[in-house]
């Protein structure tokens, strides 16, 4: 049954990919919809079938077979359901079904729109993959999956350069990521003798994780990361998140990968594949909490790319740019609340960030494609009543971002800010130096948020309506460039836009910190996610005494202990948080119906030259190096004159053996004798 | 093809017959060596295609004469076996040899070996 | 009580099931061949194909029903042996037989010459291979190995009216026999020392005729008789040697490889040396597993202690190696080219055998096995560019092929990849388990066996790399269009899918032939062991690489 959820989304995108160009888009369409929802209708069904049993924490393998056994090594090709990869799949496959559906109607007329859908399902399949693997291998088979498609997709207007550098670009730095992934599971793999994720008594396997429950935890100290013990590979599999999902210092592939059609930037670099890393550390969550060091490196980055993308966004004029670092800054978001111990409230984020996120994303290509692929906001303002179903579905996400209250972001954000302003597993001037910068970046977020509507919504219509929109989106002749105002978008693209604004708006209900009601609604979201997390044991502030570092570790057994007296801070944050969002929404909208133009500081718009920091430091450096050094000097002398000598000798050796091989039967023979001989007395002289 | 009475043959009390011992076994055993190093050597000494041909068939005779000897000498049919079976693999590889060696022949007008070296290097 | 009569007719026929059915139709396809009229002879290699699919149904049967139940069966008064190693053997011979027939057909009707003795030649060569597969007598090995050698002989001659055909059949055949008059010799010498020709009784004798007093005449000062059983055992490694074509006993490859018709190349790059390795297997792992590390001597009377055929096999497999991959950086032939590269092949299976372990043995059988698919696939690629006027066997015949046939250049490229290692192909996973089974033994010589293994494998993806690039970025050099005959096409993406699927799910193969690795009878070694062990002699260092000592796992020899 989870088999036919992967396998699915793969046939079809066999079928697209094998024979898709001779299919209409009618039917391309319908193949590419119809594979994702069947996935989706399992994953629903599979998710009711067995709520009870994954309320109460089991675990539901699959074993489909035996894919390598080497002596102690073993990888399966098989699967898990749990709570954590049950609320995956159903978030993945439900808003990728949408996507899918507003595609159809976003890619229209697009040459290669077999060729796009066939990626699609692929991704789908690799995505499902990732999240359903029952060991980091299969894992990293998804993984590698996800970012194949993700290169595909992004470079899918392959004739335009820059989707080309993009689709590199994202490649290579992902690759880096991957570098660590990869030593992280090796060394995994040394440490504990398997590479899976549970026990699994059926067939004989032990779980890295239930290894990992065993250990002591790692002392928080800088140098347990060079240790080569747990915090190393818990340091080493969050490089591979870094990468994955945009953190500093490797995001910068994501704003570029915007070069894709929106509906990927909407499914793999918004709602699904970015958040791989996040899910990657929820489910390595044994691991981390026995690597204090790895935990806080992980809530350092996560709140400093918080603030830094969140700045970033600030200032950018494209939209999808500032979609892209609202992403990043999301992201580092959730590792911030997987750093702080809160995995649950990370994937809670990344849950409703899926919905509103990708519904962001989704309005804003229904703008560019309502403006005729523009893209700067410059050019656009007052589309309100040009497209009112788009604005209005785009207001609720934008609520949703902003953490408006009772809107689905609100809980979320909310609930990591309070949880990284109790967190016990730093020192406490640490924990609210991240609370700290997680509010500063919810109010840059309301802000920049604001701003983008404002742009693109209200105000000033900044556009002509004769001619068509210079430097348009990456569309060739795609849809058709024709002059005119800008319109609503077609029905299936407006269906998914409905069905996501509200699934922003009221995703956010099923994960109610318990702190607002005073526990009189239950944190569903949470007590689901529990039994798959391994937690630190979160005290409550009103609750005696600190544990001392790293030795607060419980299992899940122990559910937190819920303190009554504790959500007087909790419900003291929140109001900050509503303050926070409502000033932000306020400034932006005061600021920027005032001066919609006005002109950030240039080290934002210039996105603090991170680019050519890296262009000059990395980039630059390298291709020097190779061209004077390497090439010039190193590989013209040094390695083609081995190479060279190399090759003299082999063809020396070579005219050598030529001579031996003459031609003549006789001198064969010969030479068999003489080996024999030269064999025998070998042996007779030992 | 039952080989008979092969497990004593192991031990270090190897049981022989007296009478049967006329000539030593070493001396029959020298002479296939001597036979099949002969052979060797004109394999690769001789320039005809049939003589080489020849010395190869003097191996294998050889090799006959170690086996009958051998098998004489331990009262095992199993050695006698093995020579009526490379007598008859000779005579196959004769008639495919011969056979390739004509076709050669009608090519090249040459039976010299070392006229056939257009393979090489 | 039966006769021996009714045993063979009613117990013993059914184990040679396979090889009786492909006797039959070889027959049939000889019979065939006068009936049919010139233009419907291709109807032969049809019913050859029927032929070899039923022997494999049949050997199938067999597996399931027999081999895979329990212990090893012996037939014939111990003279064949039915278990999991000549099972997968077999199999191995008879897809490759399959795969050369479907290479052969239009191959052949281009050349003029569809006969259907070549089919039956094909065939008669194959039981010959499955013979030597399940013989477990040396002179059962013996004639079995006749069988499969005379048929290749005729066949590598094949183009009568072809100098180079038959110049390359001349040289195979002169040096293949000579190395078979060696062999013999080998052989006659151990059944001198040891009394049997029965593999099983030999191995049992050995301990005895290998101690360094063993002194069967009585006499007062005895010869070593150590030497002359390592001069048998030479003799016979240099047979096979011969017929693996592992340097230096390679001299005919090259020029047979190119001078046969390329579909007769490409059955003897796979069939001929997968059937050599698995007789030397048979021959030295069943037949003498105690010469394998260094004979004990006596250092009290001054008697050396001797090494065994693990350095002999070491040393070979080392310089074929590096000889067979430098020799095949200068060739512009691809056949004269792959012929190189199938000597190097050789050396990396010997590597299996050296290791002595598990994962050596499983390497040794998985890489023939996948060796077999890739090869024929990288000739079949190569018979593909045969067409009319062009022979196809030149590097240049390869250029610009990508934009005259990508499926073909696709596929070709996989099979180079996989000749190469490169993963995720399946020639990725069987390097992985002979360089493994090497590394396991934690011996230093061996490691540095795989180490020089492993670097001459990159040497290797220079020369598979000049076929990809001349594919690739070469501009076409010659117009006339490839098209591939659909039973090539068959055959190569056949090929093509299982060299990709072994490469991903290597797992089921791996099962099989691990199988194969652990019938009774095969011997493993551990190295630690013997490094640990004080009462090894001084001489030689355990360094060479043959310390004495070995444990006997599975210590029962075929019944």
């Amino acid at each position: 049954m989870l088999a036919a959820i992967i396998l699915v989304p793969l046939v079809g995108a066999a079928i697209l990919g094998l024979f898709g160009k001779r299919m209409s888009e009618r039917v391309i369409g319908w193949i590419a919809c119809s594979t994702v929802a069947v996935s989706t209708i399992l994953s629903f069904y599979l998710f009711f079938e067995h709520r009870a049993a994954l309320e109460g924490g089991e675990k539901l393998h699959e074993y489909l077979f035996t894919w390598i056994s080497v002596g102690t090594f073993r990888t399966d090709a098989s699967l898990l359901l749990d709570s954590l990869s049950a609320i995956y799949i159903l978030f993945i496959t439900f808003v990728g079904f949408w996507i899918h559906v507003f595609a159809t109607g976003y890619m229209r007329g697009d040459k290669g729109y077999w060729r796009f859908f066939a990626y699609m399902n692929l991704f789908m399949f690799s995505m499902l993959t990732l999240v359903l693997a029952d060991n980091f291998v299969l894992m990293f088979v998804g993984w590698e999956g996800v970012g194949l498609c993700s290169y595909l997709l992004i470079g899918y207007y392959f004739t335009k350069d820059f989707a080309n550098d993009a689709a590199k670009k994202a490649f290579i730095v992902n690759r880096i990521g991957d570098f660590g992934f990869v030593l992280g599971v090796f060394l995994l793999f040394s440490k504990a003798g398997t590479i899976f994720y549970f026990n699994d008594t059926a067939r004989g396997i032990h779980g890295a994780f239930d290894w990992a429950m065993t250990q002591s935890p790692d002392p928080l100290t800088w140098s347990a990361i060079f240790g080569g013990g747990i915090t190393s590979v818990a340091v080493l599999l969050f490089v591979g998140a870094i990468g994955k999902s945009a953190q500093l210092p490797l995001y910068v592939w994501l704003p570029d990968a915007m070069a894709g059609p929106t509906p990927v930037s909407a499914l793999i670099h918004a709602a699904t594949m970015v958040t791989a890393g996040v899910y990657m550390v929820a489910r390595a969550s044994s691991i981390y909490i026995h690597a204090p060091t790895a935990m806080m490196i992980v809530a350092i980055i996560g709140a400093a790319t918080a603030l830094f993308a969140a700045t970033i966004g600030l200032a950018q004029w494209d939209i999808k740019k500032v979609l892209a670092y609202s992403t990043i800054s999301q992201l580092g978001y959730m590792f911030l609340a997987c750093g702080v111990g809160a995995f649950g409230a990370g994937i809670f984020h990344v849950f409703t960030h899926a919905f509103f996120k990708a519904l962001l994303f989704l309005g804003s290509g229904s703008v560019i494609l309502g403006m005729h692929h523009e893209q700067d906001m410059r050019r656009m303002g007052g589309l309100k009543k040009y497209m009112p179903i788009t604005f209005a579905t785009m207001f609720a996400g934008w609520f949703a971002i902003s953490g408006f209250p009772l809107f689905s972001g609100f809980f979320s954000k909310d609930e990591i800010l309070y949880r990284s302003f109790i967190a016990n597993g730093l020192p406490d001037s640490w924990a609210r130096i991240l609370w700290f910068v997680g509010a500063v970046t919810a109010l840059v977020t309301a802000v920049y948020m604001t701003r983008l509507m404002v742009l693109t919504f209200w105000g000033r219509e900044r556009f002509s309506t004769s001619e068509p929109a210079p430097g348009a989106d990456s569309v060739p002749g795609g849809h058709e460039d024709h002059p005119g105002p800008p319109h609503e978008s077609p029905a299936s693209m407006v269906l998914p836009l409905v069905v996501l604004a509200a699934g922003a708006v009221f995703a956010g209900y099923l994960g109610v910190p318990e702190g607002l009601s005073g526990g009189k609604i239950t944190n569903y979201f949470e007590r689901l996610l529990e039994p798959s997390i391994a937690s630190l044991h979160v005290m409550e502030p009103g609750h005696a005494q600190r544990t001392p570092e790293g030795t607060p570790l419980e299992t899940r057994a122990e559910a937190p202990a819920r303190m009554p007296e504790g959500h007087g801070l909790e419900r003291t944050l929140t109001g900050v948080s509503i303050l926070i969002a409502l000033a932000g929404i306020g400034i932006g909208w005061v600021w920027f119906k005032r001066k919609p133009l006005w002109e950030p500081p240039r080290l934002l718009e210039e996105k603090y030259y991170v680019d050519e920091l890296y262009n000059a430091t990395v980039v630059q450096p390298i291709k020097v190096g190779s061209t004077s050094v390497l090439w010039k000097v190193i590989d013209v002398h040094i390695i083609d004159g081995a190479v060279n000598g190399a090759g003299h000798l082999a063809s020396m050796l070579g005219s050598t053996l030529r001579y031996l091989q003459s031609g003549l039967a006789r001198s064969y023979v010969a030479i068999v004798v003489l080996g024999a001989l030269l064999i025998i007395g070998y042996f007779v002289m030992k | 093809m039952r080989i008979s009475n092969c497990e004593s043959r192991n031990s270090q009390s190897a049981i022989r017959n007296p009478q049967f011992v006329m000539v030593p076994l070493s001396w029959y055993l020298g002479l296939s060596a001597l036979l099949f190093t002969i052979g060797a050597v004109g394999v690769f000494i001789k320039r005809n295609a049939i003589t080489i041909f020849l010395c190869i068939e003097l191996m294998l005779n050889a090799v006959n004469l170690t086996f009958v000897s051998l098998s004489g000498f331990f009262g095992d049919v199993g050695g006698q076996l093995f020579v009526f079976i490379v007598m008859t693999v000779a005579a196959a590889e004769a008639a495919v040899g011969l056979a390739i060696i004509i076709s050669i022949f009608r090519n090249r007008e040459s039976l010299n070996v070392d006229e056939v070296d257009t393979l090489k290097l | 009580m039966q006769t021996d009569f009714q045993t063979i007719a009613t117990q013993a026929m059914q184990f040679i099931m396979p090889e009786g059915i492909l006797t039959l139709f070889a027959c049939a396809a000889l019979v065939l061949d006068v009936m049919l009229p010139r233009d419907r002879k291709r109807f032969v290699a049809w019913v050859s194909l029927l032929g070899v699919g039923l022997a494999f149904a049949s050997l199938w049967i067999l597996y399931t029903s027999i081999v895979s139940k329990g212990t090893p069966r012996t037939a014939f008064f111990d003279m064949i042996v039915l278990d999991s190693y000549a099972v997968v053997f077999k199999s191995i011979f008879l897809i490759g037989a399959a795969l050369s027939i479907l290479l052969s057909i239009k191959y052949l009707e281009i050349e003029g010459e569809q006969r259907g003795e070549y089919y039956g030649l094909i065939l008669f060569s194959v039981i010959g291979m499955m013979f030597m597969a399940s013989s477990v007598d040396l002179l059962a090995l013996f004639i079995s190995l006749e069988l499969m050698a005379v048929s290749v002989y005729i066949l590598v001659g094949y183009f009568r009216r072809d100098k180079k055909s038959n110049e390359a059949s001349m040289k195979y055949f002169l040096l293949g026999a000579f190395s078979s008059g060696v062999l013999l010799y080998g052989i006659s010498m151990v059944y001198g020392l040891t009394g049997s020709t029965n593999l099983a009784k030999i191995a049992a004798a050995l301990p005895i005729v290998a101690s360094a007093n063993f002194n069967p005449f009585g006499a007062a000062a005895p010869p070593d008789m150590r030497y002359l059983l390592l001069m048998s055992m030479i003799l016979m490694a240099a047979g096979m040697f011969f017929k693996v074509a592992a340097v230096p006993f390679h001299m005919w490859a090259p020029d047979a490889y190119e001078g046969a018709p390329t579909s007769i190349t490409a059955f003897m790059s796979v069939g001929v040396k997968a059937a050599s390795f698995a007789m030397f297997g048979r021959l030295f792992l069943y037949g003498l597993p105690d010469l394998r590390g260094s004979l004990a001597g006596d250092p009290a009377s001054g008697i050396p202690s001797l090494p065994g055929w693990a350095l002999l096999l070491g040393i070979v497999s080392a310089i074929t190696i590096v000889w067979g991959n430098l020799g095949a950086l200068t060739q512009n032939n691809t056949k004269r080219l792959l012929a190189y590269s199938s000597i190097s092949h050789a050396g990396y299976v010997l590597l299996g055998l050296i290791a002595g372990n598990q994962t050596g043995y499983t390497g040794f059988v998985i890489y023939l096995f996948i060796y077999t698919i890739m090869n024929l696939g990288v000739f079949g690629c190569i018979i593909a560019l045969r067409r009319r006027g062009i022979v196809g066997d030149r590097m240049e015949d390869l250029n610009g092929l990508m934009k005259k046939a990508p499926g073909l250049t696709v596929m070709m490229t996989i099979f180079l990849l996989s000749l190469g290692g490169i993963p995720p192909t399946a020639g990725f996973i069987g390097k992985f388990y002979l360089f493994a089974g090497l590394i396991e033994t934690g011996n230093p010589w061996l490691v540095r066996l795989a180490i020089l293994a492993v670097l001459m494998s990159v040497v290797s993806l220079y020369y598979y790399i000049r076929f990809i690039r001349a594919m690739y970025i070469e501009g076409e050099t010659e117009p006339q269009p490839v098209t591939l005959a659909p039973s090539l096409r068959v055959a190569l993406v056949a090929a093509a899918i299982l060299v990709i699927y072994i490469g991903v799910f290597p797992q089921r193969l791996i099962d099989l032939t691990q199988k194969a690795a652990t019938s009774p009878g095969l011997k493993t070694y551990s190295y630690q062991q013997g490094a640990t062990k004080p009462a090894e002699p001084a001489t030689p260092p355990p360094a060479r690489g043959m310390p004495g000592e070995r444990d006997r796992q599975t210590a029962t020899p075929p019944r």
